[in-house]
């Protein structure tokens, strides 16, 4: 089971470097944010993998924030490029 | 079982991921990246923890992932639309080779309806 996990892990490392070219490649900004919205996304499986495989339960409790400053920050980022239009 | 069960949904959700960023790196487009990116990873990352929660029970940790979940449904959806509709409104241009969109009748319609409010309380 153990090497399974392993491999569960290297991949979802892999992934988050797909995000990061994204991010300093993309052509517009728009593309930078989706990739550090999606990046967010994956280190929430990260975390629950590297809680599944050293059994200690604070490293999901990181993965919670991560997901509420994730979503925090997107946001923060639309209205900055939208603020032409969404001004409320 | 149970971890058999488990593992081959971390499996189904390591797959989802995968595709998922696979479209964002292929993709020619703001719009086709941002759709393909987000349903397929939130989806993956629901399968990964839906399969920590079988391998563990109602434990700490199991706990734990049944909480993320609702919460990660809610903030990356709601994070996508918002993204999608502020790239829209900047005006970031579509792929050429793109055949509908029906986003920028509804637009005209509200702008058409703000201009006549704003006629009607000038005079």
């Amino acid at each position: 089971m153990s090497p399974l996990i392993n491999f569960f892990l290297y991949a979802l490392i892999a992934m988050c470097f797909i995000c990061l070219y994204r991010v300093i490649k993309g052509p517009t900004i728009a593309d930078r944010m989706v990739g550090i919205d999606i990046l967010g996304i994956l280190v929430v499986g990260i975390t629950a993998i590297i809680a599944m495989k050293t059994n200690r339960m604070f490293i999901l409790d990181i993965g919670i924030a991560w997901i509420i400053l994730s979503f925090i920050g997107t946001l923060t980022l639309a209205k900055y490029l939208g603020r032409n239009k969404l001004n409320e | 079982m149970s971890e058999t069960i488990s593992l081959i949904l971390i499996s189904i959700g390591i797959l989802f991921d995968l595709l998922g960023c696979l479209g964002l790196l292929r993709f020619p487009d703001v719009y086709n990246r941002l759709q393909s990116a987000t349903k397929c990873v939130t989806l993956g990352t629901w399968c990964i923890l839906l399969g920590v929660f079988v391998r563990f029970g109602f434990t700490e940790i199991g706990l734990k992932a049944l909480i993320s979940i609702p919460l990660l449904f809610l903030a990356s959806t709601v994070a996508a639309h918002s993204l999608a509709r502020a790239a829209y409104h900047y005006g970031f241009p579509m792929w050429k080779k793109s055949v509908a969109d029906d986003y920028r009748q509804q637009v005209q319609k509200e702008e058409k309806i703000a201009t006549n409010i704003e006629k009607h309380a000038g005079s």
